[in-house]
């Protein structure tokens, strides 16, 4: 199958439960339904081969309503074509179903997910953080995180303080100009 | 302070006799035998491995030992970013070495934290363990990190380890002979 008959199959086994179709620079990207999750994976896996998984991402889109978004890149090994799934979560459900029975690779992304934004997995055999410590008490990668930190205490066995950030974040500001004048020195020069 | 001086050794009146201060020669045996800790937790580590290996040779300055048991070490070489996931992890193996011990700083991030100013990342191991010399560099080359040991040696030639560490002998021996 062609990757275009592999999204059009896709598309007729699912066609109500899609609810956004989109195509950029050869890259599909299909927006379902949080609760079609685990039905279009199997599926995906099974049938359309998509065998490989390649990454959840999750995006906190604080202020907007409902909350998260999680994002899952697929690959298909057989027939070398990547396939997008994005869902929308909202903070009070803040759960999504677990895919790491159909792919086990999942199981450690999911982990992740949950350490930096709190999102749960139902049904996840080993739901725990995986960069961060258990008993952390944030979630870091949230907007309402501050860059710097927070401060934590757990004793014997870890402890967060807040960064020192001299002179704020050296962010890059967006302009044309070279990288010497776009990034902001530390010390600038005295004139 | 104790140096170690040029002597006559195996002259025709001493023969093969060094007369020598006791810091001296005990500074000397210790800083020309640093065994180092490598407490190698990220990028700098492969520097370090680079330093021990036979271009830039560490065993020039006796420091080839790398055992991974802190009890039988001199010297921790913090090289890598210290998370604070790891922070604790770090403490508790200085706290096994032996005295006297030592260490050094290897790195950006060890030092100070590095590029990473976040919340994840120890701004600099000195906030648990004293540090006694800093290498900068991301990482540092291994010539740096030779420099930054021949550094900690001069300062191990400058320490009064006798008085340091036996004063009540030390204080009876001057009231002995003052």
């Amino acid at each position: 199958m062609s990757c275009d008959e592999l999204f059009e199959s896709l598309s007729k086994s699912f066609g109500g439960k899609i609810q956004n179709k989109t195509e950029f620079c050869g890259e599909t990207t299909y927006t379902i339904a949080a609760s079609d999750l685990r039905e279009i994976a199997k599926f995906s896996r099974d049938k359309l081969s998509f065998d490989y998984f390649l990454d959840i991402t999750s995006i906190d889109k604080f202020g907007e309503e409902p909350r998260f978004e999680i994002v899952y890149h697929l690959y298909s090994m057989p027939h070398a074509v990547h396939l997008r799934l994005k869902l929308k979560v909202s903070e009070d459900v803040g759960a999504v179903d677990t895919v790491s029975d159909i792919w086990p690779t999942a199981n450690w992304h999911e982990r992740e997910a949950y350490d930096m934004m709190g999102i749960k997995f139902n049904g996840h055999p080993d739901l725990r953080r995986i960069l961060m410590w258990d008993g952390y008490p944030y979630f870091p990668l949230r907007k309402d995180f501050p860059l710097e930190g927070l401060p934590s205490e757990m004793p014997d066995v870890a402890f967060t303080k807040i960064t020192p950030m001299e002179g704020g974040p050296f962010v890059t500001l967006p302009s044309t100009a070279g990288s010497k004048d776009r990034e902001p020195r530390a010390h600038p020069p005295e004139l | 302070m104790p140096e170690t001086r040029s002597t006559a050794y195996d002259s025709k009146i001493e023969g093969n006799v060094i007369f020598t201060r006791f810091d001296a020669a005990l500074n000397w045996v210790r800083k020309n035998s640093l065994w180092p800790m490598p407490m190698g937790l990220a990028c700098c580590a492969i520097e370090l491995m680079a330093t021990a290996a036979s271009r830039f040779d560490i065993a020039r300055f006796g420091a080839e030992v790398m055992r991974f048991s802190p009890r039988q070490c001199d010297v921790m070489i913090v090289a890598g970013t210290v998370t604070y996931k790891m922070a604790l992890a770090v403490k508790r193996i200085y706290e096994q070495m032996p005295e006297p011990k030592w260490v050094i700083a290897m790195g950006a991030c060890a030092s100070t934290g590095g590029m990473y100013r976040s919340y994840a990342t120890l701004q600099g191991i000195d906030q648990l363990i004293p540090v006694d010399v800093y290498i900068s560099g991301c990482p540092p080359r291994p010539e740096a990190l030779l420099a930054g040991l021949m550094k900690l040696q001069e300062k191990i030639s400058t320490e009064c380890a006798f008085r340091d560490q036996k004063p009540e002998l030390a204080e009876k021996l001057e009231d002995a002979f003052a």
